[in-house]
């Protein structure tokens, strides 16, 4: 009798409405799951106990700047120093930009074109996994051998690493078929296009985000670590640079600007996540 | 051959005969299946699990063919989905991310044609959902999902409503209240139903006629009467011509399994000593 439910367009997968691929999204609607106005001040109150704490403890010890700038220190270089770092993010963010534009969107086609047919899914995967995990920064030397220290090799890197992410992730929202709502959307005589677009496709949409994010913040590190390689520009290269002049807060200042990056991409993705996709939370 | 109108069948199913091939093996689901559905008739299909009901069911629909046999509507021989049928699935399957509205817009979005409003509405009146068209179904209860499901399959005044053990997952008192509203909804537009059920009494109670299937290869065992006027109360239900008929349903439903089982039978016999 069991072996009539493994037919898979026999049945539909019990409670499908709500609970395919959640615990895939936790990691966008769940989120910073803020409730109360008591949790924002504990959390700033634990941010004054480190700065605060932090600054004491270095101007008690006497820490030299070379070592670890003071908090007061870091946001006063962030200040002083930010006119002449602002191009430097310019040129971080045209990386950023135009290499996850192409790696996203290369991925986003590759991953709804590769789930339509199994055949060639099975056979690219492992390639695909290959990508996934290879640093593409280890690349980066040998695109600057071949495109000089422009913008192009930085691009490139910054797509190769984006892109897998994004189709690793998509490939498994496509993947997510849920045969009741295939069969629905067949009694009434859709097309295989149809199908994709009004079913593959929103179903898929959270997962999507998933990869959008992940894959952005892996194309953030790609980007400056690129930079740090050559290049003379870029947010990674002052990174170098200050750190090579022994300019601890300027240095330091660039990190900031750099964590404060990431978490506008999070909160971005997480926004859209939440706009897009949350009939899934 | 000079059939009236009135007796052909709307539905006809004709030695429907279907072979699943899964990785164990091939897998016979129904087996030789004639039955002809009368033009706004209501049957109910009953059966152990696993009787390949639902492979019946779907062969009716034409979300897949057969293995062999035919399914005719209206004299024509169903070659896949027909827009002349409705389909209601076990649970409500609504696309979560569209609300009540926008799902029941969905066939019409397939099919590009214009969703006939006033009809809607109307619907919606009939199950009580008036107002809940910006909803979205995880804000919806069970029953309500499933009456969004059932005016999204009437929406397009399908001839055939195919019920696939569309209220399993409600609990006993919705379900009787669902009953009684697609029964109510029959009496408006006399679509010819053909309900699939776990559950005796709702095939009891909504049915003109309840076909009995038999275990794996699934057969038609027995077909039942059912001849009690309409609109039909509660009440019907506890009197002794259904008490009967439920039993004697039963009884076939039990009876061919055990006779598959037999193995379960000797288990119950008391031990000796």
């Amino acid at each position: 009798m069991r072996e009539i439910d493994a037919i898979p367009e026999f049945k539909a997968k019990r409670g499908a409405d709500g609970d395919v691929g959640i615990t895939n999204m936790s990691a966008l609607t769940s989120g910073p799951g803020i409730k109360s106005m008591s949790e924002v001040l504990a959390i700033i109150l634990v941010a004054v106990v480190i700065i605060g704490g932090t600054e004491l403890l270095l101007n008690i010890f006497e820490v030299p700047q070379y070592v670890l700038p003071k908090p007061s220190e870091m946001a006063k270089a962030l200040f002083t120093e930010f006119p002449l770092i602002a191009p430097h993010l310019g040129h971080t963010l045209v990386e950023l930009f135009a290499g996850f534009a192409i790696g996203a969107s290369v991925g986003l086609i590759l991953a709804a074109v590769i789930t339509q047919f199994p055949f060639v899914e099975k056979i690219v995967t492992p390639y695909i996994l290959l990508l996934v995990t290879t640093p593409m920064l280890a690349l980066v030397p040998l695109l600057i051998l071949r495109f000089g220290f422009g913008y192009e090799p930085r691009i490139i890197a910054v797509a190769l690493a984006a892109g897998p992410m994004v189709m690793i992730n998509a490939a498994t929202g496509f993947r997510r078929v849920d045969a009741g709502k295939i069969a629905l959307a067949r009694s009434y005589g859709a097309s295989t296009f149809q199908i994709f677009w009004k079913v593959r496709a929103p179903m898929a949409l959270p997962m999507i985000f998933v990869g959008l994010m992940v894959g952005s913040i892996f194309g953030l590190l790609t980007a400056v670590g690129a930079e740090m390689v050559g290049g003379g520009f870029g947010l990674g290269n002052r990174l170098t640079s200050y750190s090579s002049m022994i300019q601890m807060p300027q240095f330091f200042a660039v990190v900031l600007i750099l964590s404060i990056l990431g978490i506008l991409i999070y909160v971005l993705f997480f926004l859209l996540g939440k706009k897009f996709a949350s009939w899934e939370a | 051959m000079t059939v009236g109108h009135s007796t052909e069948p709307k539905l006809r199913v004709k030695g429907a005969t279907k072979v699943y091939h899964t990785r164990s093996g091939d897998l016979l689901a129904i087996d030789r299946c004639s039955l002809d559905i009368l033009d706004g008739e209501i049957v109910s299909i009953v059966g152990p699990s696993g009787c390949g009901k639902t492979t019946l069911l779907w062969s009716m629909s034409g979300l897949h063919g057969l293995t062999a046999g035919e399914v005719l509507l209206d004299g024509k021989q169903i070659t896949g989905p027909n827009p002349g049928i409705g389909m209601v699935f076990q649970e409500a399957n609504l696309l979560p991310w569209r609300n009540v509205d926008s799902n029941i817009n969905f066939p019409f979005e397939i099919k590009g044609t214009k969703p006939d409003r006033v009809w809607i509405d109307e619907l919606l009146n009939r199950v009580g959902l008036e107002g809940f068209g910006g909803r979205f179904p995880r804000e919806l209860s069970g029953g309500m999902q499933q009456r969004a499901a059932l005016v999204r399959a009437l929406s397009y005044k399908p001839s055939v409503l195919l019920m696939d053990e569309p209220f399993g997952a409600l609990d006993a008192f919705t379900r009787e209240e669902m009953n009684r509203l697609v029964e109510e909804i029959w009496l408006d537009t006399r679509t010819t139903i053909v309900l699939i059920t776990h559950s005796i009494d709702e095939a009891i109670f909504l049915a003109d006629r309840v076909v009995v299937m038999s275990p794996r290869p699934g057969r038609v065992a027995n077909i039942h009467k059912v001849s009690f006027s309409r609109p039909r109360s509660l009440e019907i239900m506890s009197t002794k011509a259904v008490f009967d008929l439920t039993n004697a349903i039963k009884m076939e439903i039990v009876g061919t399994q055990q006779s598959r089982y037999p193995s379960r039978a000797t288990s119950v016999q008391p031990v000796a000593e």
